[in-house]
């Protein structure tokens, strides 16, 4: 179900932020779903031999849980046109039960044509930017 | 090594045609938890005026992973594959991904950049029905770290 209409979306409405959980369990299923295996992202030995503080999130996989803080507000996976980020930070993901915490949120910045909206969307790990730039056009019911 | 500029502006070979299946809509959807319903009911899709499941929008990536292999693969482009972050990506829909979507992708090199001692490299991959529909472009910069 959507949980924005066009018709509420004025620019500076800001949208209630929403958290995402990330697990080693998370990270092995996104692999083999995506097909992306880099070893940084299962493999705690070779992340800090080549410089990571440890295992972390695949970019892609943190630019999809922000998407689906997009998809869940129009309540059509096919509403988001758009979708571009910068990842800025890694999400930094430990060995344990609980995971990382992604934090998104995003603000409506214009409304466009044909019921669409632009927003800007953040995405936080422990108060860090894990995304920058991250705007996108959505279609409205 | 550096990454070869002289690659700047070249288009590749279009990739294998790739064949969008429900099964893999409904694992992806899974894997980042998208709920939609759209994603996994054929008739909730049709009644939503798509004509199958659709995919998630980061869904594109996994389409047009084969293409940009391509690119970073290429032995002489000179990529230090173990050097490489993602730095951003795009993605600009005609319409979603559904199932039954026959596609294939090409991928251009927009641009290759210094940034102090890492290199950026920019690929825009095309993402068309084997009609030549076009669906989605991937822009994609990944980050070289210098040695």
């Amino acid at each position: 179900m959507a949980s924005l209409s066009y018709d509420q979306a004025e620019p500076g409405t800001e949208l209630p932020p929403r958290q995402y959980q990330v697990t080693r369990r998370d990270l092995v299923r996104y692999a083999g779903a995506s097909g992306d295996f880099n070893v940084i992202h299962w493999n705690e030995r070779v992340a800090r031999s080549v410089g990571l503080p440890n295992v972390i999130a695949h970019g892609m996989l943190t630019m999809a849980l922000a998407g689906r803080f997009l998809t869940e507000l129009a309540g059509d996976p096919g509403a988001v046109t758009e979708y571009g980020v910068r990842f800025s930070a890694p999400v930094v993901v430990p060995d344990d039960d609980k995971g990382a915490t992604v934090e998104v949120s995003g603000t409506v910045t214009e409304r466009l044509d044909g019921n669409r909206v632009a927003i800007d969307v953040t995405a936080r790990t422990d108060g860090t930017k894990v995304l920058s730039r991250a705007r996108a056009v959505v279609h409205l019911a | 090594m550096a990454i070869n500029t002289d690659y700047v502006g070249r288009t590749f070979e279009p990739s294998a045609p790739y064949e969008v299946s429900r099964v893999k809509i409904a694992e992806f959807a899974d894997a980042i938890g998208e709920p939609s319903v759209l994603c996994r009911d054929r008739a909730a899709a049709q009644a939503a005026g798509y004509p199958d499941v659709i995919a998630p929008p980061t869904f594109a990536i996994v389409v047009s992973a084969a293409g940009s292999a391509r690119v970073t693969h290429d032995p002489g482009l000179g990529v230090n594959y173990a050097m490489i972050v993602h730095g951003e990506q795009s993605f600009t829909h005609a319409r979603p991904l559904h199932a039954g979507d026959v596609v294939v992708t090409q991928s251009t090199i927009e641009s290759i950049r210094p940034l102090g001692s890492m290199t950026t490299l920019t690929t825009v991959t095309q993402i068309r029905t084997v009609d030549g529909e076009h669906v989605c472009t991937a822009r994609s910069t990944l980050v070289e770290r210098g040695a």
